[in-house]
């Protein structure tokens, strides 16, 4: 996989010993790189802290001392109406059901696709990869009207539904990628084994390999929950009612709203920004790992 | 946004394996794996490929979703190639290339490269890793409300961007953002720049891991400096990875959506305009979803040739830097 050239490596004749002696004081060069990603950092954090900042203060606060200065006294009034006039507990609900629904049935799916795929090697896999890989390649505008009419037929368009199925197939053809790569290298003997033993395949696939691929399958899952959480084409355009917005959707409905003043858009951002916030410290390791499988395979 | 399609290299090996047989001994044959495709291949003709042929053929048809479609041929066609709302939105898919694809990728290389080999090396991992979360923070929002952020910031009255200006006493800086068709494009572009950077940078830290740390001790010894490493250690050893982010990054802009539909819908006049957002607006706003089919088409082949040219690529310099050993 390393693609550089080996014959480089002159090996140094004490190593350790120069690691020791160059760990102790960076230059003045490395100083300044230092800073200057710090800076970069501070540029790509300001808008977080300046929608933290502004969500707290009152529209004449606002008005009289400026975006950056701190709140004079601690203001919730903006918070809390748009906390009431989306119903945000309800939009909250929506996209958690929907995106948890939509990490569950792609994780599954993709385990059968790759069973078949990895370990059964059926004929002509690598043309069924593709032709699952297309499903998250396409522009969705390409699927866009035909399914907002047949969900319509069938009466499932403004139903959460319509979007878990369709987000179940968009993920789970990443999910059957990937996955079916890992079990392509499932360690013959164990299988081998509970084969011995008398378990059929069904048995082996639920008792045998899902077990020990658990943390690729952890990482599917909330890969697929933040990725459906954050989607937004789709369920614009089939969740219609309020009854049935996700977050993203519902706050970007009230934007065009002119009654909005410049401290309750800022709230409504900020009310956008925390449970992704939330869900970053919690699975941030998990985050790294997974887009690392996904890339350095 | 982080619709990751890490891509390709799983073709050659499937070709290369020599054991083909499925890796449970047993009675019964292969056959029986057809099963366990049945669920993920029902799914997946009706959400995607159903749809997709039907989409084409409604690319063929005069159709306002009410009558049955009235086919017309190749008219929405020719009047795509004529349509120079169609060639501004094509050509604002450049821009959105430089923003998402061209400048992230670059500033990526350069902030991986500081971050894994002077700051994690002289600084600390803490340093680096925290660092790193800082900049990946934008990619785990909703793109919506990335775009929400972002405007409340641009807003024209008592946005936070204008009235810093003023208080700094450069008021003649101040406009519209997104209202003028001078600065609306740029100000997108800008935008996604901030939403993407963190993608590459994660991407390219966890490839250099694997590159040898002798490597990079024997040019220092040698005298190499950060940039000297840059050019002859590190942008070589993550070749592929750079493929992959860019392959995937440039889908991502030509697909671009959210940013524009929550920021300018496209506006003012075709200053913003992408495929994505003119499709969405044909089919439900100016319900010619006939027409709307074509734009979603054209940009559905237009992916298509541009994955097919980046796999060539990717191919042919792989077996060139096999063939040069």
């Amino acid at each position: 996989m390393s693609t550089s050239s080996p014959s480089l490596t002159a090996v140094p004749a004490t190593p350790r010993k120069i690691r020791k002696a160059r760990g102790r004081r960076p230059t003045f060069g490395q100083w300044v790189l230092l800073a200057a990603a710090f800076v970069v950092a501070l540029v790509i954090a300001f808008p977080f802290l300046l929608i933290l900042i502004n969500s707290f203060k009152s529209p004449a606060d606002y008005n009289t001392s400026g975006p950056l200065a701190l709140p004079s006294s601690l203001y919730f009034d903006g918070l809390v109406a748009f906390w009431e006039r989306v119903n945000f507990p309800e939009k909250l609900w929506n996209s958690f059901w929907t995106s948890g629904l939509v990490a569950i049935f792609a994780v599954l799916v993709s385990v059968l696709n790759a069973f078949a795929i990895g370990i059964g090697r059926v004929r002509g896999r690598t043309w069924i990869i593709v032709i699952f890989l297309l499903a998250n390649l396409l522009p969705q505008e390409a699927l866009l009207y035909p399914l907002y009419y047949m969900f319509k037929e069938i009466g499932l368009y403004n139903s959460g539904w319509a979007v878990v199925i369709i987000f179940t197939v968009v993920q789970s053809a990443f999910g059957t990628y990937l996955l079916s790569a890992v079990y392509g290298t499932f360690p013959k003997e164990v299988l081998e084994a509970a084969a011995l033993d008398g378990a059929g395949r069904w048995t082996i696939l639920w008792r045998v390999i899902v077990p020990i691929s658990r943390p690729t399958l952890s990482v599917l899952l909330i890969f697929f929950f933040i990725w459906t959480w954050n989607e937004f084409l789709i369920p614009l355009t089939f969740l219609v009612s309020n009854a049935t917005q996700t977050v993203p959707v519902a706050i970007s409905v009230l934007q065009g709203d002119r009654l909005m003043d410049v401290t309750t858009t800022s709230a409504s951002a900020l009310l956008g920004v925390i449970p992704t916030l939330i869900f970053f410290l919690i699975f941030q390791r998990t985050l790294t790992r997974g887009i690392t499988a996904g890339a350095v395979k | 946004m982080a619709s990751t399609v890490p891509f390709v290299r799983g073709s050659r090996r499937t070709r290369v394996r020599v054991d083909d047989d499925e890796l449970i001994p047993g009675r019964g044959g292969r056959g029986v794996y057809w099963l366990y495709l049945l669920p993920g291949f029902a799914l997946l003709t009706l959400v995607v490929i159903v749809p997709l042929v039907w989409n084409v053929y409604l690319s063929f048809t005069e159709w306002r979703g009410i009558r049955p479609p009235e086919f017309i041929g190749l008219e929405n066609w020719a009047e795509l190639f004529a349509d120079e709302a169609f060639w501004a939105s094509f050509r604002n898919s450049l821009a959105m290339i430089v923003a998402m694809v061209i400048l992230p990728t670059g500033i990526g290389l350069v902030l991986a490269s500081v971050l894994f080999d002077v700051i994690g090396k002289r600084f600390g991992g803490r340093v680096a890793s925290f660092l790193r979360a800082t900049y990946y923070l934008p990619q785990i929002l909703p793109v919506a409300i990335a775009g929400i952020v972002i405007g409340w910031i641009l807003r024209p009255q008592n946005g936070a961007l204008n009235t810093i200006l003023t208080d700094l006493g450069l008021g003649d800086l101040t406009r519209n953002w997104l209202g003028s068709p001078d600065t609306a494009l740029g100000s997108i572009m800008v935008v996604l720049v901030w939403v993407q950077l963190g993608y590459p940078v994660v991407i390219f830290m966890a490839a250099l891991q694997r590159v040898d740390p002798e490597l990079y001790e024997a040019a220092e010894l040698d005298g190499a400096g950060w940039w000297d490493r840059f050019r002859s250690i590190t942008v070589p050893s993550i070749r592929p990875e750079v493929f992959v982010v860019t392959l995937t990054c440039t889908i991502a802009a030509l697909k671009v959506f959210g940013p524009i539909y929550v920021l300018t819908r496209g506006g003012p006049g075709d200053s913003t305009l992408v495929p994505s957002y003119y499709a969405y607006s044909e089919f439900f706003q100016s319900q010619q979803v006939g027409y709307g089919a074509t734009i979603a088409t054209a940009l559905t082949v237009l992916i298509g040739i541009v994955s097919i040219v980046f796999i060539r690529a990717q191919n042919a310099a792989e077996r060139k830097e096999r063939e040069g050993r």
